[in-house]
């Protein structure tokens, strides 16, 4: 089965994968450094990508997007990208919680020795942050918390490279391979393919916000008299 | 290759606020309009709240596309174009109708346009069975456009491509002093419909509440122009309503709400309309299409009526729900741009949200 994924939970990225009975693999990748470019680098990325792979929307079995958690505009314009695109095309859609693909990509090393947490710039003196067992198993999360929250453990993820120092402080570890790793959608979708050769369930589209808008219900008026 | 159409079949979408609106047309025929708001939400904010829009339009925007395909009975295959609102607007909630709209282009292969969501406004006009009933529209065009988010006189020398801005608000939009001032006069949100309501039962001569920038520094003479003839301010006019009720409540005295409320609203539609008038006068505009959810107010388009008739121009109101935000005005005017031969917008557009009115089209 193919399946396309796409992430813009903090970097924009898109994944094209063959997913078998056996093992998945990654046929193609769009992604961008940039945070705050999603509207307009998403759709060109996708289409270059099944342009050069040569593969038709019609030929997809799954449509998959990562749903955060992330600052909340640029993780909208992945879903409603990924919405669209499986209402144009016709075809099953599934989310996937972004933060699995870092523990995907340190489990995939051979870098999880025990018990760690993956963590993403959550902006506002914030993580967004979720714990994992060695195998890659979440246990708790997505979570978003100042960094002192967190449980001493190794910490991986772009989240951890930014607060290093504090986290080293306080007992966590934060080793240098993934200290600057972002979710991609390479990672989330074979993070994907394993649950669902595990005979796991994936998740609706429903974005993980974790945070209300800010506005505050208006009190009585302000006076001048 | 998409050659120019007698009568492309066009989907637009919008979400520059807190509709999310779909529409398909045939050239002038208005084929679907659905729209789905998320106003109720905000209700307990007195007023639209972006963030919470933004979330509404990533859950309207695929059930509303659905819908409105099912109601005109035509395919994505269908479609000669896709448009879509990129500016002006809220920069969240915009981002999420132009993802939607790249994403309809990707899977169709459709070409994408770009619209500008004021034009479009007056682009609505332009559909049959509306004032113009599928006729040009007419030249010496003037728009008058006036909304929770806007508050603009325009003119249309060319819809497709010359459109020039002849005043707006340098601060609040009308509709958004009518919140303000419901807020202030405990009546319900949106403002604008329970201030109207009140109003009808109020002495509009009551008060006397003062019309932004119409004092001769501001308005200078037709020959010398002064900085801000054609352009409006409602900010000190909702100061103006708050400190006047504080008074009737420092005293003691009951306010005169249905008053205050009349008085307020001819204050702004006093305002509003002498101004649109005279641009008319000033810049040869023979007819004045009237647009925005504030195009809904029984007093605006009385007095609108009334003044435009006395200085012999054409008035021209669409029907309410096509004033109000939706997806319609944004096919209806992306319909023209590819009758007119212009060009598509392409993936790469990013949403302006100051989006000027010369731009109608990116």
């Amino acid at each position: 089965m193919l399946i396309l994924t796409i992430d813009t939970s903090a970097i924009a990225s898109a994944a094209l994968l063959s997913a078998g009975d056996d093992a998945a693999e990654v046929l193609a990748t769009f992604a961008t450094e940039d945070t705050r470019s999603h509207a307009e680098v998403l759709a060109p990325g996708i289409r270059r990508m099944l342009d050069d792979a040569g593969v038709p929307g019609a030929r997809l079995g799954l449509v998959l997007t990562g749903v955060g958690p992330g600052p909340f505009t640029g993780l909208r314009s992945g879903i409603a990208t990924a919405r669209t695109l499986a209402f144009a095309w016709d075809k099953p859609l599934a989310g996937v919680m972004s933060l699995d693909a870092v523990a995907w990509d340190v489990v995939a090393a051979g870098a999880a020795v025990s018990d760690f947490v993956v963590a993403t710039d959550a902006r506002r003196k914030e993580l967004y942050w979720a714990q994992y067992a060695a195998d890659g198993t979440r246990q708790s999360g997505p979570h978003v918390t100042a960094p002192s929250e967190l449980p001493a453990l190794p910490v991986h993820g772009a989240g951890a490279g930014l607060y290093a120092q504090q986290l080293e402080a306080q007992g966590s570890s934060v080793p240098e391979a993934f200290a600057r790793t972002q979710p991609t959608a390479a990672s989330l979708g074979l993070s994907a393919a394993a649950v669902l050769r595990g005979g796991g369930r994936l998740a609706d589209s429903s974005p993980l916000y974790l945070r209300e808008s800010d506005a505050q219900v208006p009190g009585p008026r302000k006076r001048a008299l | 290759m998409n050659l120019p159409s007698a009568a492309p079949l066009v989907l637009g979408i919008e979400s520059s606020c807190d509709e999310t609106g779909v529409g398909i047309v045939r050239g002038t025929e208005l084929l679907t309009n659905t729209v789905s708001s998320s106003m109720e939400e905000h209700v307990r904010f007195g007023g639209v709240i972006p963030e919470i829009a933004s979330r509404a339009h990533l859950d309207a925007v695929v059930p509303a596309l659905r819908r409105a395909l099912d109601e005109a009975g035509v395919s994505l295959e269908d479609l000669d174009a896709i448009a879509v609102t990129s500016g002006p607007g809220l920069a969240g909630a915009l981002m999420v109708g132009v993802c939607a709209a790249k994403a309809l282009a990707v899977a169709t292969g459709k070409p994408l346009y770009a619209i500008n969501h004021l034009v479009a406004h007056v682009g609505v006009g332009l559909l049959d069975g509306g004032p113009l009933d599928g006729r040009d529209l007419p030249e010496n065009l003037g728009a008058l456009l006036v909304s929770g988010g806007h508050t603009e006189i325009l003119r249309v020398k060319h819809i497709t491509d010359d459109v020039e801005l002849l005043g707006a608000t340098i601060d609040d939009a009308a509709g958004e002093a009518y919140d303000k001032v419901a807020r202030i006069l405990g009546l319900s949100y949106p403002g604008g419909p329970a201030i109207d309501r009140l109003a009808a039962e109020g002495d509009p001569k009551a008060i006397r509440f003062p019309r932004g920038l119409t004092q001769p520094k501001y308005m200078g003479t037709p020959e010398q122009p002064g900085p801000h003839r054609f352009d409006f301010s409602f900010s000190g006019l909702k100061t103006a309503v708050a400190r006047c009720v504080e008074q009737y409540e420092a005293r003691g005295e009951a306010v005169p709400v249905a008053d205050v409320a009349a008085s307020f609203q001819e204050a702004v539609v006093d305002v509003i309309t002498a101004k649109a008038v005279l641009a008319c006068r000033e810049h040869g505009i023979t007819s004045l299409l009237l647009g925005g959810g504030v195009a809904a107010n029984s007093r605006l388009r009385a007095l609108a009526a009334e003044r435009t008739a006395a200085a012999g121009i054409e008035l021209i109101v669409p029907k309410p729900s096509l004033c109000t935000d939706n997806g319609a005005m944004v096919a209806a005017l992306a319909a023209q741009v590819v009758m007119a031969g212009g060009r598509p917008a392409g993936l790469g557009f990013a949403p302006d949200t100051s989006q000027p009115v010369t731009s109608v089209s990116l």
